[in-house]
């Protein structure tokens, strides 16, 4: 049989691909190090911008916001982490339960629902109740919004663990609670890691929804860029759209390789 | 003796699936009893009940005298050594073994010392800080029995613990699982689809099919004297012949064998008519005349250090003979016409 490769266009595709996904990413990053003011042209290799970013005329600006992000994503990832390990549990070892079907629709409807449409839905939720808008409210957009991204992996490592190991615990005299924490929790760990950073990185990016609950005044990373690229496109913003880029491979892949080592050794 | 296990009328249902239809029975205290029977009879629901992992549909099973209905597994001074063992992977051998002890609140030297024991008494003391995949199948096996025997439960319930080792470890290891349980007097109640396995190690058997006991004795018992065409067939080989009982009274029966020889024999029924007659094939002998069973030879097979011949009675059922290899029998050949003498008690009437 023939291997992919040999099908007609197959290189041309595959260029083209690559190029339309990974080319901007790349334009960004040469030009983050970029030694002039210019976004176009190439004034020769420079650190400049990246020190602009801790120290230029935004940087308290950017600060505030890189630390509101942060903060909001740890908090949110923990949240939804937790919330999405009971569901796990719930859903994979309590049996049959009537509703069973729909409420692993409702865990995982918001990966199907237009973001905007979550995002219009929040804010008038947050007015009719009367929440102002602010650091609270992106939190608690977040955390829900994070869930069904925590509990694909937590649920898939937990599917892989058979129900041997609690009845044993159980049979040797521990309580739900003790065979959960000392058995079940150590066993699905890695998809408990994969699923909190995959959180993280999902509260990290979050541009749309957080810029609809976010109230005045209030900035994450992404909306504070999207502000800064609204009044013209300047060097320092590759330089933190690079570093914002690193930190997501670096999650991405420790989230894999965490993963992966859980397969491998049960 | 008391009892250590009292199973009364004891009905399991799943859905409208019935897996067990009111057992009933009493296992000893110290006792090492066996549920013996085929796949899917429902050994390993029984067993699940005992250590609290299914709800009992109907009945009641009392553990020393004590109902044990509403008791979780973690509050039943019951373990089990499970069929694919469930060793917690993450866990060394020596914390998997103390993991009991850990639980029922013992000090940290202590229960280290006495799982160290453990793993002595089941010849691992060199594998304590492995994780259970470094271990061959027969090792994990030890340290899963060690595992349960460590709390010193009151009852030891095994599924199947040797089912995943090879013969020669099999053999080695029920001589291992029956000094253990004289050892530690604890009471196991083993199951196993493993005649031989229930035969060499049991006190008593449970023989089971399709969620009915149908016999309850020592292994001599069920082999000797099964009560029906089930229990018969299941354990060891035997032949089974329609006869017709001529009178019955008190255990004993007088019947016509095909060929038309009378024959005295016990009896497990008092009803006449036709039943079901089964004989060992290793109590028939054959015998130049006044056999009691007239036969022509059709293969003769040689097992070694037995020889099984394939018979056939003038009506055309087939009866299986086996006798030693000795120098001092004469084997008949094939198309041979024998006869065959059914040693004294050795013919037993079933009930159905
Ligand atoms: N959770 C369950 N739901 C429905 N039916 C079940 C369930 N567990 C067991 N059964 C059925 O109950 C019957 C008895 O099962 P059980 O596991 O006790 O058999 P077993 O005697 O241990 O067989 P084996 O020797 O194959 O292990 C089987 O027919 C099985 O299909
Ligand atoms: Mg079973």
């Amino acid at each position: 049989m023939k291997g992919v490769r040999h099908y007609p266009g197959f290189l041309a595709i595959t260029i083209l691909c690559l190029v339309v996904l990974y080319a901007p990413l790349l334009v960004i990053m040469a030009y983050s190090f970029n030694g002039s003011t210019s976004i176009t042209t190439w004034g020769g290799f420079s650190l400049h911008w990246y020190v602009d970013v801790f120290t230029g005329a935004e940087a308290a600006r950017f600060g505030q916001a890189a630390w509101n992000s942060l903060t909001i994503a740890i908090i949110a990832a923990t949240a939804s982490t937790a919330i999405a390990t009971a569901a796990a549990v719930a859903m994979i070892r309590g049996g049959t339960f009537r509703g069973k079907r729909a409420t692993f629709a409702l865990i995982n409807m918001p990966l199907m629902v237009p973001e905007i449409v979550t995002a219009v839905a929040t804010l008038i939720f947050f007015a009719m109740i009367g929440l102002t808008t602010g650091y609270l409210t992106i939190l608690i957009a977040h955390i829900t919004f994070c869930i069904p991204f925590a509990y694909l992996p937590i649920a898939a490592r937990l599917q892989g663990i058979e129900g041997h190991y609690e009845q044993a615990a159980r049979d040797l005299y521990a309580s739900r609670w003790q065979a959960f924490r000392l058995i079940l929790l150590p066993l699905m760990a890695p998809g408990v890691v994969s699923g909190y950073l995959l959180a993280f990185i999902i509260s990290l990016d979050d541009f749309i929804i957080t810029n609809f609950v976010k109230g005045a005044g209030m900035e994450t990373l992404p909306t504070a860029i999207f502000g800064s690229v609204k009044q013209g496109i300047k060097p320092n913003i590759m330089a933190i759209s690079t570093l914002m880029l690193v930190v997501s491979i670096l999650f991405v892949t420790l989230s894999y390789l965490i993963n992966r080592k859980g397969r491998r050794a049960p | 003796m008391s009892d250590a296990i009292d199973i009364r009328r004891v009905v399991k249902r799943y859905g409208t699936f019935t897996a067990l239809h009111g057992v009933s029975l009493t296992i000893r205290d110290n006792e090492f009893f066996t549920l013996l029977g085929p796949s899917g009879c429902g050994k390993t629901t029984l067993l699940r009940m005992i250590a609290g992992f299914e709800d009992v549909t109907q009945g009641e099973i009392l553990l020393f005298g004590q109902n044990i209905a509403g008791l979780e597994p973690d509050r039943r001074p019951v373990n089990t050594v499970f069929q694919n063992y469930a060793l917690f992977p993450h866990m060394s051998v020596l914390d998997n073994v103390a993991f009991g002890l850990k639980m029922k609140g013992m000090a940290a030297e202590t229960r280290r010392a006495r799982a160290g024991k453990m793993l002595e008494m089941v010849h691992l003391s060199a594998f304590a800080d492995r994780l259970p995949a470094q271990l061959s199948g027969g090792q994990q096996q030890r340290v899963a029995l060690a595992r349960a025997l460590a709390p010193e439960p009151r009852v030891l319930l095994l599924d199947e613990p040797l089912s995943a080792l090879d013969l020669k470890l099999r053999q080695a290891m029920r001589v291992e699982l029956k000094q253990l349980q004289e050892d530690t007097g604890i009471t196991f109640i083993f199951v196993t689809h493993d005649q031989e396995e229930a035969l060499t190690m049991s006190d008593r058997i449970a023989v089971m099919s399709a969620g009915h006991v149908q016999q309850i004795g020592s292994a001599r018992e069920i082999y000797e004297a099964p009560v029906n065409r089930f229990v018969a067939d299941f354990i060891g080989e035997t032949n089974l012949l329609e006869v017709d009982i001529v009178s019955v009274a008190a255990g004993t029966a007088r019947v016509t064998l095909p060929g038309g020889h009378p024959l005295t024999c016990p009896s497990a029924t008092d009803s006449l008519g036709k039943h079901a007659l089964s004989i060992r094939p290793e109590r028939l002998s054959l015998v130049a005349e006044g056999g009691d069973l007239d036969v022509t030879v059709e293969r003769v097979v040689y097992l070694g250090t037995d020889l099984q011949l394939l018979t056939r009675l003038q009506g055309g059922m087939e009866m299986h003979v086996r006798i030693q290899n000795s120098a001092r029998v004469t084997v008949p050949k094939v198309g041979d016409r024998v006869g065959l003498r059914i040693e004294e008690g050795a013919a037993r009437l079933l009930a159905d």
